[in-house]
Protein backbone atom coordinates (compact mmCIF):
# COMPACT_ATOMS: atom_id res chain seq x y z
CA UNK A 1 0.00 0.00 0.00
CA UNK A 2 2.58 2.22 0.84
CA UNK A 3 5.21 1.46 -1.61
CA UNK A 4 1.86 2.24 -4.46
CA UNK A 5 1.56 5.85 -2.76
CA UNK A 6 5.02 6.87 -2.53
CA UNK A 7 5.32 9.47 -4.79
CA UNK A 8 1.61 10.56 -4.48
CA UNK A 9 2.63 13.46 -2.94
CA UNK A 10 3.43 13.45 0.97
CA UNK A 11 1.09 11.62 3.45
CA UNK A 12 1.36 14.76 6.01
CA UNK A 13 2.08 18.53 5.00
CA UNK A 14 2.47 21.00 7.33
CA UNK A 15 2.86 24.45 6.94
CA UNK A 16 3.28 27.19 9.41
CA UNK A 17 0.59 25.25 11.80
CA UNK A 18 -0.30 27.24 14.35
CA UNK A 19 -2.71 26.23 17.33
CA UNK A 20 -3.49 28.59 20.32
CA UNK A 21 -5.81 28.16 23.29
CA UNK A 22 -6.99 31.60 24.57
CA UNK A 23 -4.07 33.49 24.56
CA UNK A 24 -1.71 30.65 24.95
CA UNK A 25 -0.17 29.50 22.09
CA UNK A 26 0.19 25.49 22.10
CA UNK A 27 2.17 25.28 18.74
CA UNK A 28 3.30 28.10 16.63
CA UNK A 29 4.95 27.94 12.97
CA UNK A 30 5.38 24.39 13.00
CA UNK A 31 6.51 23.14 9.16
CA UNK A 32 7.16 19.68 7.36
CA UNK A 33 6.73 17.10 5.02
CA UNK A 34 6.49 13.23 5.85
CA UNK A 35 6.19 11.14 2.96
CA UNK A 36 4.04 8.07 3.09
CA UNK A 37 5.03 4.80 4.75
CA UNK A 38 7.05 7.15 6.63
CA UNK A 39 7.66 7.35 10.30
CA UNK A 40 7.42 10.69 12.17
CA UNK A 41 8.38 10.80 15.98
CA UNK A 42 7.42 14.10 17.98
CA UNK A 43 9.96 14.60 21.00
CA UNK A 44 9.53 17.50 23.57
CA UNK A 45 8.66 18.07 27.29
CA UNK A 46 5.45 18.30 28.68
CA UNK A 47 3.11 20.87 27.34
CA UNK A 48 4.77 21.53 24.22
CA UNK A 49 1.87 20.82 21.94
CA UNK A 50 2.63 17.04 21.06
CA UNK A 51 -0.86 15.87 21.84
CA UNK A 52 -2.21 19.18 20.15
CA UNK A 53 -0.44 18.48 17.26
CA UNK A 54 -2.13 14.61 16.97
CA UNK A 55 -5.59 16.09 17.86
CA UNK A 56 -5.31 18.51 14.73
CA UNK A 57 -3.86 15.71 12.57
CA UNK A 58 -6.66 13.16 13.72
CA UNK A 59 -8.72 15.93 12.51
CA UNK A 60 -10.12 16.13 16.97
CA UNK A 61 -8.97 19.72 16.97
CA UNK A 62 -9.02 22.29 14.27
CA UNK A 63 -5.88 24.56 13.75
CA UNK A 64 -5.93 27.99 14.39
CA UNK A 65 -3.62 28.93 11.74
CA UNK A 66 -1.58 27.27 8.84
CA UNK A 67 -1.81 24.92 6.15
CA UNK A 68 -2.58 21.38 6.99
CA UNK A 69 -2.59 18.36 4.83
CA UNK A 70 -3.08 14.44 5.91
CA UNK A 71 -3.47 11.80 3.18
CA UNK A 72 -3.95 14.37 0.31
CA UNK A 73 -7.24 16.11 1.92
CA UNK A 74 -6.70 19.82 3.34
CA UNK A 75 -7.56 19.94 7.10
CA UNK A 76 -10.46 21.36 8.12
CA UNK A 77 -12.08 21.41 5.35
CA UNK A 78 -11.53 18.10 4.14
CA UNK A 79 -11.58 16.41 7.33
CA UNK A 80 -15.27 14.47 6.30
CA UNK A 81 -12.86 12.62 3.57
CA UNK A 82 -10.03 11.35 6.44
CA UNK A 83 -12.29 9.52 8.64
CA UNK A 84 -11.75 5.73 8.26
CA UNK A 85 -8.48 5.93 7.11
CA UNK A 86 -6.77 6.82 10.68
CA UNK A 87 -6.00 5.10 13.60
CA UNK A 88 -5.68 6.99 16.50
CA UNK A 89 -4.28 5.94 20.02
CA UNK A 90 -4.42 8.75 22.02
CA UNK A 91 -4.32 8.98 26.31
CA UNK A 92 -7.87 7.36 26.67
CA UNK A 93 -8.39 3.92 25.42
CA UNK A 94 -11.63 5.15 23.61
CA UNK A 95 -13.25 2.24 25.08
CA UNK A 96 -16.85 1.60 27.08
CA UNK A 97 -16.05 -0.10 30.06
CA UNK A 98 -19.60 -1.80 30.61
CA UNK A 99 -18.93 -3.49 27.72
CA UNK A 100 -16.54 -6.62 27.23
CA UNK A 101 -13.70 -7.09 24.70
CA UNK A 102 -15.28 -8.31 21.98
CA UNK A 103 -18.69 -5.76 21.85
CA UNK A 104 -16.10 -3.03 22.01
CA UNK A 105 -14.18 -4.01 19.36
CA UNK A 106 -17.53 -5.28 17.69
CA UNK A 107 -18.86 -1.72 17.50
CA UNK A 108 -16.15 0.14 16.20
CA UNK A 109 -16.29 -2.18 13.39
CA UNK A 110 -19.74 -1.38 12.93
CA UNK A 111 -18.56 2.38 12.97
CA UNK A 112 -15.71 1.74 10.54
CA UNK A 113 -18.66 -0.22 8.14
CA UNK A 114 -16.99 -3.95 8.91
CA UNK A 115 -19.53 -6.46 9.07
CA UNK A 116 -20.44 -9.96 10.03
CA UNK A 117 -17.87 -12.70 9.52
CA UNK A 118 -15.22 -10.52 8.21
CA UNK A 119 -15.68 -8.43 11.13
CA UNK A 120 -15.29 -11.18 13.45
CA UNK A 121 -12.64 -12.62 11.50
CA UNK A 122 -10.45 -9.27 11.97
CA UNK A 123 -11.55 -9.06 15.77
CA UNK A 124 -10.82 -13.04 16.56
CA UNK A 125 -7.44 -12.30 14.54
CA UNK A 126 -6.09 -9.12 16.81
CA UNK A 127 -7.32 -10.59 19.71
CA UNK A 128 -5.12 -13.77 19.28
CA UNK A 129 -2.59 -11.43 18.37
CA UNK A 130 -2.58 -8.90 21.87
CA UNK A 131 -3.02 -12.38 23.53
CA UNK A 132 -6.68 -11.71 24.86
CA UNK A 133 -8.75 -14.04 23.35
CA UNK A 134 -9.41 -15.58 26.75
CA UNK A 135 -10.22 -12.37 28.52
CA UNK A 136 -12.51 -11.28 25.95
CA UNK A 137 -15.64 -11.31 27.02
CA UNK A 138 -15.22 -9.84 30.22
CA UNK A 139 -16.56 -6.69 30.40
CA UNK A 140 -13.04 -4.00 29.78
CA UNK A 141 -13.25 -2.25 33.68
CA UNK A 142 -11.75 -5.46 34.81
CA UNK A 143 -9.23 -5.37 32.52
CA UNK A 144 -5.73 -3.94 33.80
CA UNK A 145 -4.41 -0.54 32.68
CA UNK A 146 -2.09 -2.96 30.00
CA UNK A 147 -5.01 -4.96 28.89
CA UNK A 148 -6.78 -2.13 28.14
CA UNK A 149 -4.24 -0.50 26.11
CA UNK A 150 -3.05 -4.03 24.32
CA UNK A 151 -6.99 -3.65 23.41
CA UNK A 152 -6.79 -0.22 22.58
CA UNK A 153 -4.60 -0.94 20.24
CA UNK A 154 -6.43 -3.41 18.60
CA UNK A 155 -8.97 -0.69 18.43
CA UNK A 156 -6.73 1.49 16.53
CA UNK A 157 -5.82 -0.87 13.99
CA UNK A 158 -9.36 -2.97 13.25
CA UNK A 159 -9.82 -0.81 10.30
CA UNK A 160 -6.59 -0.70 8.84
CA UNK A 161 -5.97 2.76 8.67
CA UNK A 162 -3.22 4.26 6.16
CA UNK A 163 -1.68 6.46 8.93
CA UNK A 164 -1.54 5.46 12.83
CA UNK A 165 -1.56 8.76 15.17
CA UNK A 166 0.11 7.12 18.37
CA UNK A 167 0.54 9.19 21.47
CA UNK A 168 2.49 7.42 24.24
CA UNK A 169 1.59 3.79 22.52
CA UNK A 170 3.82 1.86 25.26
CA UNK A 171 1.88 3.34 27.97
CA UNK A 172 1.03 0.48 30.75
CA UNK A 173 2.18 -1.80 28.40
CA UNK A 174 4.81 -4.37 29.79
CA UNK A 175 7.88 -6.13 27.68
CA UNK A 176 5.89 -8.28 26.08
CA UNK A 177 3.31 -6.14 25.38
CA UNK A 178 6.01 -3.87 23.71
CA UNK A 179 6.61 -6.26 21.38
CA UNK A 180 3.23 -7.34 20.84
CA UNK A 181 2.38 -3.58 20.18
CA UNK A 182 5.63 -3.66 17.54
CA UNK A 183 3.90 -6.40 15.47
CA UNK A 184 0.93 -4.44 15.23
CA UNK A 185 1.60 -0.13 15.35
CA UNK A 186 5.26 -0.84 14.28
CA UNK A 187 7.10 0.46 11.36
CA UNK A 188 6.93 -1.94 8.06
CA UNK A 189 3.53 -2.27 8.35
CA UNK A 190 2.76 -0.18 4.97
CA UNK A 191 0.96 2.47 7.01
CA UNK A 192 2.10 6.24 7.91
CA UNK A 193 3.13 6.76 11.77
CA UNK A 194 3.37 9.60 14.15
CA UNK A 195 4.55 9.05 17.19
CA UNK A 196 4.90 10.78 20.29
CA UNK A 197 6.90 9.76 22.86
CA UNK A 198 8.82 10.87 25.88
CA UNK A 199 11.12 7.59 25.11
CA UNK A 200 13.67 8.63 22.17
CA UNK A 201 15.72 5.43 22.71
CA UNK A 202 13.12 3.03 21.90
CA UNK A 203 11.38 4.97 18.83
CA UNK A 204 14.37 6.79 17.29
CA UNK A 205 15.78 3.81 15.63
CA UNK A 206 12.96 3.53 13.72
CA UNK A 207 12.50 7.02 12.55
CA UNK A 208 12.71 8.54 9.56
CA UNK A 209 12.18 12.22 10.49
CA UNK A 210 12.19 13.86 14.31
CA UNK A 211 10.19 16.46 15.21
CA UNK A 212 10.92 18.04 18.19
CA UNK A 213 8.52 21.00 20.01
CA UNK A 214 9.23 22.77 23.25
CA UNK A 215 7.67 25.13 24.77
CA UNK A 216 8.41 28.90 23.77
CA UNK A 217 10.86 27.64 20.93
CA UNK A 218 10.47 27.15 16.92
CA UNK A 219 9.49 23.50 16.54
CA UNK A 220 12.81 21.58 14.86
CA UNK A 221 12.55 18.85 12.47
CA UNK A 222 15.70 16.60 11.48
CA UNK B 1 -19.35 6.00 4.40
CA UNK B 2 -20.73 3.52 6.99
CA UNK B 3 -24.45 2.98 6.36
CA UNK B 4 -26.12 5.38 8.92
CA UNK B 5 -28.55 2.23 9.54
CA UNK B 6 -25.39 0.76 10.55
CA UNK B 7 -24.23 3.19 12.99
CA UNK B 8 -27.52 4.33 14.61
CA UNK B 9 -27.70 0.02 15.14
CA UNK B 10 -24.61 0.26 16.53
CA UNK B 11 -24.80 3.30 18.87
CA UNK B 12 -28.46 2.38 19.86
CA UNK B 13 -27.37 -1.36 20.47
CA UNK B 14 -24.35 0.01 22.37
CA UNK B 15 -26.57 2.22 24.53
CA UNK B 16 -29.05 0.06 25.55
CA UNK B 17 -27.03 -2.83 26.59
CA UNK B 18 -24.72 -0.60 28.56
CA UNK B 19 -28.33 0.74 30.01
CA UNK B 20 -29.27 -3.23 30.55
CA UNK B 21 -26.09 -4.10 32.23
CA UNK B 22 -25.42 -1.14 34.71
CA UNK B 23 -29.09 -0.05 34.79
CA UNK B 24 -27.35 4.04 35.93
CA UNK B 25 -30.80 5.81 34.62
CA UNK B 26 -34.37 3.89 34.46
CA UNK B 27 -34.15 2.57 38.02
CA UNK B 28 -33.31 5.70 39.68
CA UNK B 29 -36.05 7.47 36.89
CA UNK B 30 -38.93 5.29 37.96
CA UNK B 31 -37.98 5.29 42.30
CA UNK B 32 -38.07 9.06 41.70
CA UNK B 33 -41.82 9.23 39.53
CA UNK B 34 -43.18 6.31 42.52
CA UNK B 35 -41.38 8.31 45.38
CA UNK B 36 -42.78 11.54 43.94
CA UNK B 37 -46.66 9.67 43.93
CA UNK B 38 -46.50 8.67 46.93
CA UNK B 39 -45.43 12.27 48.12
CA UNK B 40 -48.77 13.70 45.69
CA UNK B 41 -50.86 11.57 47.09
CA UNK B 42 -50.16 12.32 51.04
CA UNK B 43 -49.26 15.71 50.77
CA UNK B 44 -52.33 16.07 48.61
CA UNK B 45 -54.53 13.72 50.54
CA UNK B 46 -56.76 13.23 47.68
CA UNK B 47 -57.62 9.34 47.09
CA UNK B 48 -58.46 10.50 43.41
CA UNK B 49 -57.67 13.35 40.66
CA UNK B 50 -59.09 14.58 37.67
CA UNK B 51 -58.79 16.64 34.91
CA UNK B 52 -56.12 19.53 35.02
CA UNK B 53 -54.87 18.90 38.40
CA UNK B 54 -54.02 14.86 37.73
CA UNK B 55 -52.48 16.16 34.21
CA UNK B 56 -50.52 18.06 36.50
CA UNK B 57 -49.26 16.25 38.89
CA UNK B 58 -48.52 13.27 36.09
CA UNK B 59 -46.77 15.68 33.74
CA UNK B 60 -44.65 17.52 36.50
CA UNK B 61 -43.91 14.10 37.79
CA UNK B 62 -42.55 12.39 34.54
CA UNK B 63 -40.68 15.33 33.42
CA UNK B 64 -38.41 15.81 36.12
CA UNK B 65 -38.09 12.00 36.43
CA UNK B 66 -36.95 12.30 32.80
CA UNK B 67 -34.22 15.31 33.71
CA UNK B 68 -32.36 12.36 35.67
CA UNK B 69 -31.77 10.08 32.35
CA UNK B 70 -31.21 13.43 30.38
CA UNK B 71 -28.24 14.35 32.29
CA UNK B 72 -26.62 11.05 32.30
CA UNK B 73 -27.21 10.99 28.66
CA UNK B 74 -23.82 10.93 27.21
CA UNK B 75 -21.57 10.88 30.24
CA UNK B 76 -20.37 6.88 28.54
CA UNK B 77 -19.33 9.27 25.90
CA UNK B 78 -17.48 12.44 27.79
CA UNK B 79 -16.21 10.18 29.93
CA UNK B 80 -14.61 6.75 28.24
CA UNK B 81 -13.68 8.87 24.91
CA UNK B 82 -17.09 8.28 22.54
CA UNK B 83 -17.24 11.33 21.63
CA UNK B 84 -13.63 10.89 19.57
CA UNK B 85 -14.38 7.57 18.53
CA UNK B 86 -17.38 8.74 16.56
CA UNK B 87 -15.93 12.02 15.09
CA UNK B 88 -12.92 9.63 14.00
CA UNK B 89 -15.72 7.24 12.19
CA UNK B 90 -16.56 7.34 8.70
CA UNK B 91 -19.85 8.26 9.88
CA UNK B 92 -22.93 10.91 9.56
CA UNK B 93 -22.19 12.28 13.21
CA UNK B 94 -26.19 13.26 13.31
CA UNK B 95 -26.42 9.58 13.79
CA UNK B 96 -25.11 9.87 17.11
CA UNK B 97 -28.05 12.44 17.76
CA UNK B 98 -30.86 10.03 15.92
CA UNK B 99 -29.45 7.00 18.36
CA UNK B 100 -29.34 9.20 21.09
CA UNK B 101 -32.79 10.49 21.20
CA UNK B 102 -34.11 6.80 20.55
CA UNK B 103 -32.56 5.67 23.20
CA UNK B 104 -33.79 8.34 25.43
CA UNK B 105 -37.52 7.33 23.96
CA UNK B 106 -37.07 3.74 24.83
CA UNK B 107 -36.20 4.71 28.80
CA UNK B 108 -39.06 7.34 28.57
CA UNK B 109 -41.54 4.33 27.50
CA UNK B 110 -40.25 1.86 29.92
CA UNK B 111 -40.40 4.60 32.72
CA UNK B 112 -43.69 5.32 31.85
CA UNK B 113 -44.67 1.57 31.81
CA UNK B 114 -43.75 1.32 35.03
CA UNK B 115 -44.60 5.02 36.68
CA UNK B 116 -48.30 5.68 34.66
CA UNK B 117 -50.49 2.32 35.75
CA UNK B 118 -49.21 3.23 39.59
CA UNK B 119 -50.47 6.70 38.79
CA UNK B 120 -53.31 5.07 37.83
CA UNK B 121 -53.95 3.19 40.84
CA UNK B 122 -52.92 5.88 43.34
CA UNK B 123 -55.34 8.54 41.84
CA UNK B 124 -57.98 7.56 38.61
CA UNK B 125 -60.90 5.92 39.68
CA UNK B 126 -61.08 4.46 35.97
CA UNK B 127 -58.49 3.07 33.91
CA UNK B 128 -60.69 4.60 30.68
CA UNK B 129 -57.99 7.83 29.99
CA UNK B 130 -54.76 5.58 29.60
CA UNK B 131 -55.61 3.57 26.32
CA UNK B 132 -55.95 7.32 24.00
CA UNK B 133 -53.22 8.48 27.21
CA UNK B 134 -50.66 6.51 25.35
CA UNK B 135 -50.80 8.18 22.00
CA UNK B 136 -50.01 11.67 24.08
CA UNK B 137 -46.99 9.79 25.91
CA UNK B 138 -45.50 8.79 22.95
CA UNK B 139 -45.60 12.53 21.37
CA UNK B 140 -44.72 13.83 24.58
CA UNK B 141 -41.83 11.48 24.62
CA UNK B 142 -40.71 12.48 21.16
CA UNK B 143 -40.45 15.90 21.91
CA UNK B 144 -38.51 15.19 25.12
CA UNK B 145 -35.72 13.55 23.76
CA UNK B 146 -35.05 15.69 20.78
CA UNK B 147 -34.95 18.66 23.12
CA UNK B 148 -33.36 16.68 26.00
CA UNK B 149 -30.33 14.92 23.91
CA UNK B 150 -29.56 18.69 22.15
CA UNK B 151 -29.44 19.67 25.54
CA UNK B 152 -27.43 16.99 27.41
CA UNK B 153 -24.74 17.10 24.24
CA UNK B 154 -24.23 20.74 24.71
CA UNK B 155 -24.49 20.54 28.73
CA UNK B 156 -21.84 17.39 28.95
CA UNK B 157 -18.78 18.98 28.87
CA UNK B 158 -19.27 21.26 31.24
CA UNK B 159 -18.36 20.69 34.90
CA UNK B 160 -21.73 22.09 36.39
CA UNK B 161 -23.87 19.80 33.99
CA UNK B 162 -25.93 18.36 37.04
CA UNK B 163 -27.44 22.30 37.02
CA UNK B 164 -27.18 23.13 32.89
CA UNK B 165 -29.61 20.18 32.06
CA UNK B 166 -32.70 21.36 33.84
CA UNK B 167 -31.83 25.25 33.64
CA UNK B 168 -31.60 25.34 29.88
CA UNK B 169 -34.12 22.44 29.01
CA UNK B 170 -36.91 23.21 31.71
CA UNK B 171 -37.79 26.46 29.92
CA UNK B 172 -37.61 25.06 26.60
CA UNK B 173 -39.92 22.39 27.35
CA UNK B 174 -42.90 24.72 28.54
CA UNK B 175 -44.83 24.45 25.12
CA UNK B 176 -44.63 20.87 25.27
CA UNK B 177 -45.61 20.52 28.98
CA UNK B 178 -48.34 22.78 28.49
CA UNK B 179 -49.68 20.78 25.17
CA UNK B 180 -48.90 17.44 27.23
CA UNK B 181 -51.12 18.62 30.27
CA UNK B 182 -54.00 20.41 27.93
CA UNK B 183 -54.56 17.00 25.67
CA UNK B 184 -54.26 15.04 29.16
CA UNK B 185 -56.58 16.94 30.89
CA UNK B 186 -59.59 15.75 29.41
CA UNK B 187 -59.06 12.51 29.25
CA UNK B 188 -58.87 12.25 33.39
CA UNK B 189 -62.53 14.41 33.54
CA UNK B 190 -64.48 12.95 36.09
CA UNK B 191 -67.53 12.36 34.20
CA UNK B 192 -65.25 10.28 32.10
CA UNK B 193 -63.21 10.65 28.69
CA UNK B 194 -63.38 13.62 26.49
CA UNK B 195 -61.46 14.55 23.40
CA UNK B 196 -62.42 18.15 23.64
CA UNK B 197 -59.73 19.62 21.46
CA UNK B 198 -57.45 16.48 21.79
CA UNK B 199 -56.49 16.63 18.17
CA UNK B 200 -55.24 20.28 18.55
CA UNK B 201 -53.15 19.70 21.56
CA UNK B 202 -51.53 16.48 19.30
CA UNK B 203 -50.94 18.55 16.35
CA UNK B 204 -49.20 21.18 18.45
CA UNK B 205 -47.48 18.17 20.09
CA UNK B 206 -46.34 16.94 16.59
CA UNK B 207 -45.27 20.30 15.46
CA UNK B 208 -42.76 21.18 18.47
CA UNK B 209 -41.60 17.01 17.96
CA UNK B 210 -40.70 18.19 14.37
CA UNK B 211 -39.20 21.23 15.03
CA UNK B 212 -36.96 20.17 17.99
CA UNK B 213 -35.90 16.63 15.81
CA UNK B 214 -35.11 18.94 12.61
CA UNK B 215 -33.10 21.67 15.02
CA UNK B 216 -31.39 18.46 16.56
CA UNK B 217 -30.04 16.69 13.32
CA UNK B 218 -29.35 20.39 11.42
CA UNK B 219 -26.89 21.65 14.41
CA UNK B 220 -25.65 18.23 16.30
CA UNK B 221 -22.56 18.38 13.35
CA UNK B 222 -21.47 21.53 14.85
CA UNK B 223 -21.97 20.83 18.46
CA UNK B 224 -19.35 17.92 18.06
CA UNK B 225 -16.87 19.97 16.61
CA UNK B 226 -14.07 21.02 19.11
Amino acid sequence: MADDQKGAGPAIKLVGLRRVYGDRAALEDVTLETAVGDSLVVLGPNGAGKTTLLRILATLLRPTGGEVGVLGCKLPDEAWKLRGKIGYLGHEPLLYRDLSGRENLRFHAKLHGIKGARAEARIEELLDAVKLSHRGDERTFEFSAGMRQRLAICRCVLHEPELLLLDEPDSNLDIEGREIARTLIGPGGGHTRVVVTHDPERFLPEAHQVLRLDVNEPAAVS
Amino acid sequence: MTPSRTAFAAILGKDLRAELRTLQSLPAMALFAVTSFVIFRFGLNRTSLSGSLAAGVLWATLLFAAVLGINRLFVAEREEGGFDAIRLAPIDRSVLFTAKATALVIYLAALELIAVPIFAVFFLNSAAALPPLIIVLLLADIGLASAGTLISSMAVNSRARDLLVPLVLLPLVVPLMIAATAATEPLMLLGGVSYHRFGTWLMVLGLYDLIFALLGYAVFDFLLED
